[in-house]
């Protein structure tokens, strides 16, 4: 096994592979979470985990399971996992965990998993399937991430609940600034992704499509 | 009338699409064209509208805290067993499109053909799941009470994702012929028209009901 190759499994999904805004997978609960940046960073970390497990687990019955039934033996398995990670979130970090409510029981549907489940996990060995689960993993938090920071940052002048923008620039305080009240609505992040998919796409001329 | 609350509610107000961004995966990949996106709106439709209340009736009799008080054992009076609803719903709705998928194939082999790849899809589409997930959370919050309402309820949500769906896809015919930059055409044009639709679909979030 070369290394080179691992870690392109890692740095692939980062840039010109990234499963949301090159392979648009796991759209459905990304945006949602995304008004805040703290309950973002903990939902890439869930999907990550379980996109990672799910790879391995996959990769490691990929020869026993006939065809036919393997997408429902995918599903419990994936459905095993996002139990743990909600029963592990409800212990842990609980006021995250009810801000994720119902997405937290979405990274099961979350078509990423899925996808690298089916195109990754079924033709290679558990190690690669492993990193490849990691680098998607990042790749989905990378993008929320950055729309959480947008969003966070111009909706309500803040960073993971710390005040970014100064109290005095508000005009409640004399200043000129106002919150964009725009961005804590869900339309918005739609918005933010079609931009950044733009740019994107500007840099990787070879996505555009004709 | 309570029904009808929740019907206009599920459709417009929490629409899966515009107000949750449930199903976006096949929604920005099937919208291309209205024909498909009729198929797969009108096959969404149908397995909500029957995994809602099967999945409702699992939760009152077997998931959800006290639930297997019919069971008229004292041992399982007040067993939870909530953490186990992801795996019973996702099982209930893979199960179930499985079987759509065989009753079309043997039925109405032109429409099996019709949707192809889309019909076993079906399992992992997110609003489905989500509808399921949401009726928990309702059931919970006491807004449904009863199997005839969480009919109700996933039929209109199954109708607001097949609006959403065949809009877009008249919106995207249209815009093949338009004058967008290169980087933007596809999905980055697709999700700033869902955005805006999802501001003109906020208007309804006024309605009282």
């Amino acid at each position: 096994m070369s290394s080179v190759k691992n870690l392109k499994y890692l740095t692939g999904p980062l840039n010109a592979n990234n499963p949301v805004i090159v392979q648009i997978l796991g759209i459905c609960s990304a945006l949602a979470v995304t008004v805040k940046l703290k309950p973002a960073i903990v939902m890439g970390l869930s999907v990550m985990v379980v996109t990672a497990f799910a790879n391995l687990v996959m990769s490691l019955l990929r020869k026993g399971i006939p065809s036919r039934i393997r997408i429902i033996v995918q599903l419990v398995v994936i459905a095993a996992l996002v139990i743990l990670v909600d029963q592990f979130l409800k212990a842990y970090v609980y006021d995250v965990s009810k801000q994720l409510s119902v997405y937290v029981g979405l990274i099961i549907t979350n078509c990423i998993i899925m996808g690298r489940v089916e195109a990754f996990a079924l033709g290679n060995k558990p190690w690669a399937s492993f990193l490849d689960g990691i680098g998607n993993g990042l790749g989905y938090a990378s993008i929320l991430v950055t729309v959480a920071f947008f969003r966070e940052l111009f909706g309500s002048g803040q960073l993971l609940g710390f005040q970014i923008i100064p109290e005095s620039w508000y005009a409640a305080d004399g200043g000129f600034y106002y919150n964009n009240g725009l961005m804590l609505f869900p339309p918005m992040a739609l918005i933010l992704v079609g931009c950044i998919i733009w740019i994107h796409r500007s840099y990787n001329k070879d996505l555009q499509e004709k | 009338m309570e029904s009808l609350n929740i019907f206009i509610r599920s459709i417009f107000i929490d629409n899966m699409v515009f107000a949750f961004f449930f199903g976006m995966c096949s929604y920005i990949a099937v919208s291309k064209s209205v024909k498909t996106a009729l198929g797969l709106g009108l096959a969404v439709t149908f397995v909500m509208t029957m995994t809602v209340p099967l999945n409702y009736l699992l939760n009152e009799y077997l998931l959800s805290k006290g639930a297997l008080a019919w069971t008229k054992i004292d041992a399982l009076k007040d067993v939870d067993l909530s953490f186990l609803s992801f795996i019973v719903f996702i099982a209930v709705i893979a199960s179930f499109t499985q079987l759509v998928e065989m009753a079309v194939e043997k039925f109405s082999p032109t429409l099996y053909n019709q949707l192809g790849i889309f019909l076993p899809l079906i399992a992992v589409n997110c609003a489905i799941m989500g509808g399921s997930l949401f009726m928990q959370q309702k059931v919970e919050a006491e807004q449904i009470t009863s199997l005839w309402q969480s009919i109700v309820y996933g039929f209109g949500s199954g109708l607001g994702w097949w609006l959403a769906i065949v809009m877009m896809a008249a919106i995207r015919e249209k815009t093949t012929y338009s004058h967008i930059p290169e980087a933007l055409k596809g999905p980055g044009i697709a999700f700033i028209i869902t955005g805006l639709m999802g501001i003109a679909f906020m208007i309804f979030s006024g309605i009282k009901l």
